[in-house]
């Protein structure tokens, strides 16, 4: 076991770069590099088999669209069936540069925004190319038979969202991922019931397969039987979700995991950007100890909603109690021109920093009011009701107040990660033959996401980006050997994933699997959360491999590996946040820059905005393992900007 | 809060299982229902005995992995998910019983845990609209009124978890198949599909063994997501219209 001083010691390697976006306007990028794109004879793709792993609106789409293509796909879920995947539990919407308002939107404003959203941190030819096929996006959901909302003239209906300025986002009432996830799993069922998608529900992917350095298979636990087997393919696609779970309490689900690209991380695959994590402003608030996740509020709230808190310090008044002009509607005052429509990443720093002041409100002084008010008084308590509803219900049954008389209390919490797996243009990673697609990849959001752009770039990849780009690398790529259980890395990467199994059931220590994963949790949002610091993450960095240490002696795992044993499953999954902490925290470290999602405390403007440094940090950080505990290697994609110019991001 | 928990247990789906008592203490009335149960399977892990197997993944109601039957009651008393119901809703003292779904076509995997895939095919024999990717005509180009939207809104808001054929006396699925056929047989989109899709759906839905339906209503006062019963009786009628329409 290594101390931090050694795993700080990272070595700068050679440079890396995306060399599959071709040159040219931005806006025949994608088009040129279709065009580019070797094909696959309709008649050879049934030979070819495709693993995708996770069926959310990344794999789903991913899976039904390859297999209607004609390949031979062999998809895995965690969870008893695909249709349960954490897309679903996407509220707001989906971004498309539909301009049907006829607002001023347009493929380059949804392309600009998404850019300066991320705070300059991602690459301009996979952000046009996601504000292009955008536009595609709604067009095949509605013809899946996605229930969007509607006008009564029967034509869609388009909401506002953080951080633009147009009403481009497309939703389906407070359930838009549910509703667009249910079209991807219906459009998977579809192939699986045609014989073209062999489906395997409840079994995780544990390891991945790599021969002669290119993907060729994983290993996964159907979590029934226990029995771990390997799976074989032409090409790997990775679409199992973000990493949001390291923080224990998350937005994400309990079972969300970062198992399949930590494992592929291992494998050789480059990850890029771990400490651009995102917080979402708009959360209910943890009311005890015993908290085991945070449910989201729509930020499609903040619409209509105002944000508030008492202008006194400890004000433990009843909201209604509290007289207009004693109330700070703060991001109002501070951003007049966004008001409560601010990207997320500012909208959580100003919630942080009005509860730093001892203005916050509800237990703990951990939360803010986001207040409905004026707009029922605006619009009819009718119509309140129509736009969120189910959201206000939501609230109501966890807090047991009601938000149509009493203001909600949110606070910020972690709610998606930016950084992902280091993918070209065509989605490939580091390893030949293994694509990331959706949350799992860092490619399009930069330091920071806008909202509604998660369920875009996720439908993105799976329907159109990866279905075009996989046959270039199937194409040029003919294997030449079958590959089978008996070939040494599959028996090397079974026996590994077996070993580590027998060893955590071995340990029988007196600490459960939740604790360890509540001690890291808490470690990293304390000190790699909202606000980060070179003191803070040192810390962190140094406790880290203690925790490590202490986990290997005291864990203890209830029964055996043969079942189904939820216990074992968590505590495999902790292993791995160990050390994508780690990662995490050290890439926060070194980088010494505010941006987007990415605070660091010395790094900021007079009036306390995230500060950039372009000069010195104008680059992706894509990280090569190279073992536990060890420095590993940072390779710098260097960003340029031909087409939106960095500037300081202003909301005012 | 304290309570006397009394919780199926099942090793696997070839031992016979069991009601075992637990006794738990410092509940608080915040904690969501699973909340509650983490603090016991907490407790038993580290008195070294196997904590319950429960299925659940969201805790936020929209995922429709959880399925607990609670005192008699999918989802227990208030009508929402097993993850959305808090202990505010029982008393200090409550002894209160969690069993699995209990019905042929779901059967136990262990404890808590049942197998639901019944529910997968049911989809894949019909739950689609054939729509391959890149087909797609412009979004606008036909419009749907608002009212059908809003009905296939309604009816598609299911999260397949269950409740619906846990609840009935003779576990039929037909809630669950309804809101499908209904959700997509009522949008122009779905409406060249709108025969087959439901009879086949109705014929896979017998094929897994579900019940028979008498109406009985327990369905849809169980749905956490308020499907309604009439959803049913349109189903009936889609149905009697297609074998009118179709010669199979």
């Amino acid at each position: 076991m290594t101390s931090y001083s050694e795993y700080t010691e990272y070595t700068v390697g050679e440079p890396i770069q995306d060399e599959r976006a071709p040159s040219g306007p931005v806006n025949e990028r994608w088009d040129t590099r279709r065009f580019q794109a070797k094909l696959v004879n309709p008649a050879n793709r049934r030979k070819h088999t495709i693993i995708v792993v996770g069926t959310g609106l990344a794999g789903g789409a991913a899976g039904a669209t390859l297999a209607e293509q004609g390949y031979h796909v062999v998809q895995f879920c965690y969870q008893d069936s695909p249709r349960r995947a954490h897309s679903i539990a996407a509220q707001g919407g989906i971004n498309a540069a539909k301009n049907y308002r006829n607002d001023g939107d347009s493929i380059h404003r949804l392309f600009y925004d998404t850019v300066k959203g991320g705070d300059f941190r991602a690459r301009e030819s996979n952000v046009h190319r996601l504000a292009q096929i955008s536009v595609e996006i709604i067009d095949q959901c509605v013809a899946q038979g996605v229930p969007f909302a509607r006008e009564y003239g029967g034509l869609l209906d388009t909401r506002s969202f953080g951080g633009v300025q147009v009403s481009r986002t497309f939703y389906a009432r407070g359930q838009t991922g549910q509703q667009l996830l249910l079209g991807a799993y219906q459009a998977l069922s579809r192939q699986i019931a045609a014989g073209n998608v062999e489906m395997h529900a409840r079994t995780e992917m544990l390891d991945l397969i790599v021969v002669d350095g290119r993907a060729r298979g994983i290993v996964a636990r159907d979590l029934v039987t226990g029995r771990v087997s390997t799976y074989f393919a032409d090409a790997v696609v990775l679409a199992s979700g973000g990493y949001g779970n390291v923080f224990y309490l998350s937005t994400n689900a309990m079972n969300s995991n970062a198992t399949a690209i930590w494992r592929a991380h291992r494998r050789g695959a480059y990850f890029a950007n771990p400490c651009f994590t995102q917080i979402h402003p708009t959360c209910i608030p943890r009311s005890g100890d015993h908290q085991s996740k945070l449910t989201l509020m729509s930020e499609s709230l903040r619409n209509d909603g105002r944000i508030w808190v008492p202008k006194a310090k400890g004000d433990t008044r009843p909201p209604a109690e509290i007289p207009e002009d004693e109330r700070d509607y703060y991001l109002e005052r501070i951003y007049p021109s966004f008001g409560n429509l601010v990207p997320r990443d500012i909208a959580s720093r100003a919630a942080k920093n009005v509860c730093d002041e001892g203005r916050g409100v509800g237990p703990g002084g951990q939360g803010v009011y986001l207040d409905f008010a004026d707009a029922i008084a605006r619009m009819g308590r009718k119509a309140v009701e129509e736009k969120y509803g189910n959201l206000f219900d939501m609230y109501e049954r966890i807090t047991a107040e009601n938000p149509y008389e009493v203001p909600m209390r949110i606070y910020p919490a972690i709610h998606y990660t930016m950084g992902g797996l280091w993918v070209d243009y065509d989605l490939q990673t580091t390893v030949p033959g293994l694509f990331a697609i959706g949350e799992a990849n860092f490619s399009d959001h930069g330091a920071n996401r806008l909202g509604a752009s998660a369920l875009m770039q996720g439908l993105a990849d799976g329907y159109f980006v990866l279905p075009s780009t996989i046959n270039d690398y199937l194409a040029r790529n003919p294997h030449k050997d079958e590959v089978d259980a008996s070939h040494p890395a599959a028996v090397d990467a079974v026996r590994e994933t077996e070993d580590r199994l027998a060893r955590l059931l071995a340990v029988d220590g007196d600490r459960t699997p939740d604790s360890f994963h509540r001690e890291i949790g808490e470690l990293v949002w304390e000190f790699c959360g909202m606000a980060r610091t070179e003191e803070g993450l040192r810390k962190a960095l140094d406790r880290i491999p203690q925790i490590r240490e202490e986990f290997w002696r005291r864990i203890k795992v209830p029964g055996t590996g043969e079942e189904f044993n939820q216990s074992l499953e968590k505590a495999n999954r902790i292993v791995d946040y160990l050390e994508l902490a780690e990662l995490m925290c050290l890439d926060a470290l070194h980088r010494a820059e505010s941006c987007g999602g990415h605070f660091r405390e010395e790094s900021q403007t007079p009036d306390g905005e995230a500060a950039r440094k372009d000069e010195e940090f104008s680059y992706a950080a894509a990280w090569e393992f190279t073992d536990t505990g060890a420095a590993p290697v940072l390779h710098k994609e260097q960003l340029t900007f031909e087409y939106v110019h960095p500037t300081q991001r202003s909301y005012a | 809060m304290k309570l006397t928990l009394r919780v199926w247990r099942q090793k696997n789906p070839d031992t016979p299982g069991a009601m075992a008592t637990y006794e738990l203490d410092g509940v608080s009335q915040d904690m969501s229902f699973l909340e509650m149960l983490d603090v016991l399977n907490e407790e038993l892990i580290v008195k070294g005995e196997e904590p319950v197997a429960f299925d659940h993944d969201c805790r936020e109601g929209i995922c429709g992995a959880c399925s607990l039957v609670i005192n008699g009651d999918a989802h227990g008393p208030e009508r929402t998910t097993t993850c959305q119901l808090h202990m505010r809703s029982f008393q200090d003292g409550d002894t209160i019983d969690i069993e699995p779904w209990r019905a042929s076509a779901f059967p136990v995997i262990k404890d808590l845990v049942v197998d639901r895939s019944a529910f997968d095919r049911v989809i894949q024999a019909g739950g689609y609209i054939t729509a391959p990717t890149g087909s797609a005509p412009e979004a606008h180009a036909t419009p749907v009124p608002k009212a059908d939207a809003d009905y296939a809104f309604e009816h598609a808001e299911c999260i397949g978890c269950g409740a619906c054929v846990a609840a009935c006396p003779n576990g039929a699925a037909m809630l669950f198949t309804s809101a499908k056929v209904n959700h997509l047989n009522v949008l122009p989109q779905g409406s060249p599909e709108r025969e087959t899709r439901v009879l086949d759906m109705v014929a896979q839905m017998d094929a897994e063994g579900f019940g028979g339906c008498t109406l009985t209503g327990e369905c849809a006062t169980a749905c956490p997501k308020g499907i309604p019963l009439f959803s049913i009786t349109a189903m009936n009628k889609e149905w009697l219209r297609a074998t009118r329409k179709v010669k199979r």
